[in-house]
């Protein structure tokens, strides 16, 4: 990096590490919240907000600028520790998540909280909200673009395939949907045998005539790659499948769907802290 | 002849003038455009006009992210898929955050072209009614469709608009201004007051009539807009004959009936009747024999009139 203010690879593990204890904290102060889907989609969330998306932290509604939709509102946390991180509120902040009177609502609200884009919480919503601001752009004449961040269990909602078909009817190349790819959701179907949230994303997105690209979800590099390619593909939306595991980073909570939405005790917030502060290598 | 319009028609004309004045105003259409009338739009401005295909959920989340950068998105469909089909999308999308987005249901009510009970729409005003942050509107007649399309465009945030597919004669003056929130008074009287909302309101100035012929004055009081309630001039016209009966072409539970029985039950309680549907879906026919059948003619709002006076003096 020539520039010192872009945070090469190295700055960006560290600020995941950052994010992923201030979220672990954050549920366990909350004693609520969901705990592994939040942590399987820091890496992507921190690519976004540190690197890839044209933002201003000082103007969180300057119109210009790119947006975000956390589709899969559930992991709030996740966002409001990356928004944090990045300087749109104090971080001490995240501490009031799902208190009463708190801007870190249970799912994003965009009328509470600065930076976020769109509302959500509803599964399946986020993708068509996104078609919106995407759409919007080219009505306007802006050069912004539009992420959308959808989960696997989420995307068993018809509402996700409504907006696949006009999101590439529209042939919207300034419209990148992220499939964070954590195969793990609240239950699901684990008789006669286990199945996973949504067998072969990459398929049936293609089929809907979307530009796929698959990645590793934790590997940064990848990741801006997957971000750079999506700004080359002309006249399609894009869909970049996220290879995560649910829980990332906290190894007693991953891969689990029974830490879909639980609170870590003392003796696990103390466990987990260990695991996330220790330097690799 | 009174003159005629349908309020669809007007719908499609105003949208047009509106996306002419300004540059904000956006259509989606749900594939009703010939139904609805966004046709109009789509052949005045091709690219202010987002055919949504018949996928009602996503095309109200669309409206969401449009609004959300600034533009003025009216989502066209039907009354019942507006109202139930789309609804979640509505709640979490529209309503929280209190978006501006204008929300049509065409083909309200149970006068729908002999579509039946599938395409009728009689609860569409619960729903809005009891959904927090939605504006709701039923004009009485395509003078009132053109001037609240204008209101809604100047207020900022979400707005349902509840219209009708037939023609209808035309009750508002050229000098007539809407404004959200406030009820009109069509006609003065001191015997009993009929409170009518949409298209039904020109049945209760029938029933006015009717009962003038029987030497019975009828205060006329029209509700356009659902919410805010003008809760004032809801009182001030029940105080001003102590007799109330409400009309509306939807269910009686929660609509127009239900709003009245509320704001008089706390405020001002006097004998009343509610001319709806009662608690029931509708059927495919034709529009008299539906208005007949259902009990939505300015006959049955008469004879609700004349039940309640009968009952005073006795």
């Amino acid at each position: 990096m020539n520039d010192p203010s872009i945070p090469g690879i190295p700055q960006l593990i560290e600020i995941a590490r950052s994010v992923r204890i201030d979220i672990v904290q954050a549920i366990h102060h909350a004693k609520g919240g969901h705990f592994g889907g939040p942590l399987s989609a820091v890496e992507l969330l921190v690519a976004l907000y540190f690197r890839e998306l044209n933002i201003d932290p000082v103007h969180p509604q300057w119109e210009d600028r790119d947006r975000f939709i956390l589709s899969k509102g559930h992991s709030a946390i996740a966002l409001y520790a990356v928004l944090a991180e990045r300087g749109y509120f104090p971080v001490e902040e995240l501490m009031t998540f799902d208190a009463i009177d708190s801007r870190m609502q249970g799912h994003p609200d965009m009328k509470q909280t600065p930076g976020v884009d769109m509302s959500s919480g509803s599964l399946g919503q986020g993708l068509s909200a996104g078609i919106g601001m995407a759409l919007g752009a080219r009505v306007l004449g802006k050069s912004f673009r539009t992420y959308v961040m959808i989960g696997d269990g989420e995307s068993q909602e018809g509402q996700i395939w409504e907006a696949a078909f006009i999101a590439s009817r529209y042939q919207l190349d300034n419209l990148v949907a992220i499939l964070d790819y954590n195969k793990v959701q609240q239950f699901g179907w684990q008789y006669p045998e286990p199945l996973l949230p949504i067998d072969h994303p990459e398929e049936k997105f293609a089929a809907f005539g979307w530009h796929v690209i698959e990645i590793d979800g934790h590997d940064f590099n990848a990741i801006l790659n997957a971000f750079d390619q999506a700004k080359m593909v002309k006249g399609k939306p894009t869909i970049i499948i996220a290879h995560t595991v649910k829980g990332k980073g906290v190894s007693f909570a991953e891969g689990k769907y029974q830490w879909h939405a639980k609170v870590p005790n003392d003796e696990e917030l103390t466990l987990a802290l260990a695991e996330l502060v220790r330097r690799e290598g | 002849m009174a003159q005629e319009l349908s309020q669809r028609v007007v719908f499609g004309e105003t949208l047009v003038e509106l996306a002419s004045q300004d540059s904000r105003v956006v259509c989606l259409d749900g594939d009703l455009a010939t139904s609805t009338r966004t046709d109009m739009l789509f052949k005045a401005h091709p690219d202010r006009f987002f055919m949504m295909g018949i996928a009602e959920q996503n095309m109200f989340g669309v409206a969401a992210g449009m609004a959300s950068v600034g533009l003025i998105p009216f989502v066209s469909t039907f009354a019942c898929f507006t109202a139930k089909r789309a609804l979640d999308q509505i709640r979490i999308v529209i309503a929280q955050p209190g978006l501006n987005v204008k929300f049509i249901g065409a083909y309200s009510g149970i006068l729908t072209g002999k579509t039946g009970k599938t395409h009728q729409s009689v609860e569409d005003l619960t729903v809005f009614r009891a959904m927090p942050n939605v504006v709701s509107i039923a004009p009485i007649d395509g003078v009132e469709v053109r001037q609240a399309m204008h209101a809604m465009v100047e207020y900022d945030g979400p707005v349902y608009l509840r219209l009708t597919r037939d023609p209808m004669p035309v009750i508002m003056g050229d000098s007539y201004q809407f404004q959200i929130g406030k009820a009109v008074t069509l006609r003065e009287g001191k015997d009993i007051t009929l409170i009518g909302t949409g298209e039904q309101t020109q049945r209760c100035l029938d029933a006015a009539n009717l009962l003038a012929a029987e030497g019975i004055s009828a205060f006329v009081l029209h509700v356009p807009t659902l919410k805010p309630l003008d809760v004032e001039a809801i009182v001030n016209a029940a105080a001003a004959t102590g007799l109330v009966v409400t009309a509306e072409d939807h269910s009686i539970l929660g609509g127009l009936g239900g709003a009245v029985a509320e704001v008089l039950g706390e405020e001002y309680p006097v004998p009343m009747k509610r001319i709806g549907l009662r608690d029931t879906f509708g059927e495919s026919a034709s529009n008299a024999p539906l208005l007949e059948k259902y009990g939505l003619t300015a006959r049955h709002v008469a004879a609700a009139a004349k039940t309640l006076l009968e009952k005073r003096s006795t």
